[in-house]
């Protein structure tokens, strides 16, 4: 009796070995989670926002390219009026633009951080790249919407809304995304090389400019391309600049609207599963579509960072 | 044009940048709390929301900001936890993992909006949940996973090895290694993690506006039954936040003083957040401080 107890005590698993095992599946769970959920909103989003092109049979091309946008309303061929062209090339423009105007204020801000103030500087940028990053982006639209619009109004005339608006408010959201990305990847370049450089005779700038930066440019491309995702992706702030008129943009400061603007001011006056609602379902789709682009290029430009500077 | 020359050009131009940056950051945080602050008043903070009239308070929108923020945290943290320790522990490098952590960055880079309808789709319609802020809490649970799960795995993984091992040389096993000893040593970083997570959390709009919804009804403060329809414990109401409020204001708002309660709703957004910025700081040094046996 006592020699059978012994035996199943000893063959049965420890308190902490069952401890153990329990540890790890609540991880297990616990990314489990994360993962599936990842999943379920591709799903989601995916089947909501190609409705448009099963059940309402739009054709994609069409989708791409008209610059009519009135999903309630059939033109002129009995199709339903969804082009998404002017939302499409407005996101791009306020993207593609701040991030032009955040570049160079980002690598300069970089620059100083890591070559030419090391400690000081860096200890004051810090905080500011925080600050930028910590103010919501409600409170960005409002600024915009009270400084930088009737601003631009009194320069430029017309309303104030419009790209011009929008890429002022987004270059500075997206300024801090930039700017520590890009310190990471100048300061991923090893001391010897700017030794090395300063000991042939270059002044700072020319090893700045020569091998630092030249050394870093796959990191300080994908630090531009996550600042890009988060422009494209940015809603309120640019909402209340753009001016939300479904137009095709005629100048950097005529009313327009982007895709995130679109879904946040329309998706609650439709109707789930009718044609107005399933056209911004597929503005959502393309947002996805968009994130997972600029994953791919980050990707991307890692791996020929990679093959470029390691091997 | 000889190197010294625009050696000295491009150090100016860059000192110029940077000067800029930082007149922007003081005019933009200057504006904010100068023309924020003065409107901001114990009536401000504690009286109710006016549609049409002005003179409206903010008090429903702070107090659903903070509770949103308390369940979001309370869903968030033990999933990122969990998570985090999976990845810093027990994570080995093969395709597995490598499809884990894309999944986490693709969710990372995710715009909230896209997060915040696909919280609007499966749980304010698909579960019937309506614009509450449970559906809220979940959505900007998805949203703050990524960071967080990642502030967690960076702090576990900057405990050195060399704890670990002297665990395994103690014959603990390896999860009492994790919450006895790995754990409490990357407790400041975590602590300074939340912290951030919930300055980011706090300011969110976009998720929201389809998941807590944009209207706060009048709650009771004194019923603590968070299954009354009027109690403010109660998870299933409506609940517009700061930061919705002041969007709400701004675009289809009638009030006549929306310009008034946004400065003022911006200030205290701004001010939270400072606070909880500058607490992370201080709070994660002195847990380092009383965990560690450093001065």
């Amino acid at each position: 009796m006592d020699k059978d107890n012994i035996q199943v005590r000893l063959m049965k698993s420890s308190k902490a070995t069952r401890e153990d095992y329990f540890g790890k599946t609540i991880c297990y769970v616990c990314i489990g989670l994360i993962t599936v959920l990842v999943g379920c909103i591709l799903y989601f989003i995916t089947s909501r926002g190609i409705a448009t092109f099963t059940q309402n049979h739009v054709k994609l091309g069409q989708f791409l390219s008209g610059t009519n946008w009135n999903p309630g309303m059939l033109d002129s061929h009995g199709n339903p009026e969804v082009g998404a062209l002017p939302m499409i090339v407005t996101s791009f423009g306020v993207t593609i633009l701040a991030a032009l105007v955040a570049t160079p204020f980002a690598i300069g801000m970089a620059v100083f951080m890591t070559e030419i103030s090391p400690k000081r500087g860096t200890k004051l940028l810090q905080s500011v790249t925080e600050l930028l990053v910590g103010i919501p982006s409600v409170v960005y639209g409002f600024v915009g919407l009270s400084v930088i619009v009737p601003t631009v109004r009194h320069i430029f005339g017309g309303t104030g809304f419009g790209i011009l608006s929008g890429t002022l408010v987004l270059f500075v959201m997206i300024l801090p995304t930039v700017t520590s990305l890009s310190v990471d990847s100048l300061r991923a370049v090893p001391v010897h090389y700017r030794q090395a450089s300063l000991a042939l005779g270059a002044t700072r700038w020319q090893t700045i400019r020569k091998v630092v930066l030249k050394t870093a440019t796959p990191g300080i491309l994908t630090a531009i391309i996550f600042g890009m995702a988060r422009a494209f992706g940015e809603a309120l702030a640019v909402q209340m600049v753009i001016g939300n008129a479904v137009l095709m943009p005629t100048s950097l400061v005529s009313p327009s609207s982007t895709l995130t603007s679109q879904l946040t001011t329309q998706i609650g006056n439709t109707v789930m599963g009718t044609m107005q609602n399933n056209a911004l379902w597929s503005l959502a789709l393309i947002l996805l579509l968009m994130s997972l682009v600029f994953n791919l290029v980050v990707r991307v430009i890692g791996n020929w960072g990679k093959h470029k500077y390691e091997s | 044009m000889n190197p010294k020359r625009s050696n000295q050009i491009a150090t100016g131009t860059i000192f110029g940048l940077v000067v800029i940056v930082v007149l922007i950051l003081i005019g933009l945080i200057g504006y904010i709390l100068f023309n924020g602050v003065p409107n901001i008043s114990w009536h401000f903070i504690t009286a109710e929301a006016q549609a049409f009239s002005a003179g409206g308070g903010i008090r429903d929108q702070l107090f659903n900001s903070l509770y949103l923020l308390i369940l979001t945290l309370l869903i968030s943290f033990p999933i990122a936890l969990g998570a985090g320790i999976y990845l810093s522990e027990y994570a080995s490098d093969n395709w597995i993992t490598n499809v884990i952590r894309t999944m986490i960055e693709v969710l990372s880079s995710l715009p909230s909006v896209v997060v915040g309808l696909f919280g609007y789709l499966l749980f304010v319609i698909k579960f019937g949940f309506g614009f509450s802020i449970l559906a809220g809490a979940i959505a900007l649970t998805f949203f703050n996973l990524p960071l967080l799960t990642r502030q967690i795995e960076e702090s576990l993984r900057t405990v050195p090895n060399l704890q670990r091992e002297a665990g395994m040389s103690l014959g603990l096993s390896s999860w009492k290694t994790v919450t006895g000893i790995i754990l409490p040593a990357a407790l400041p970083g975590i602590i300074t993690g939340i912290i951030l997570c919930a300055g980011r959390v706090f300011g969110e709009a976009a998720a929201l506006i389809y998941t807590a919804g944009q209207s706060a009804p009048v709650v009771d403060y004194l019923n603590f039954n968070p299954l009354s329809p009027t109690s403010f414990l109660n998870p299933m109401r409506p609940a517009e936040t700061l930061a919705v409020h002041i969007w709400k204001l701004n675009t289809e708002g009638v009030t006549p003083d929306a310009h008034q309660i946004s400065s003022g709703a911006s200030a205290v957004l701004i001010i939270v957040i400072l606070i909880f910025n500058l607490g992370a700081r201080a709070l994660g040094s002195y847990t380092y401080r009383k965990m560690t046996a450093t001065k």
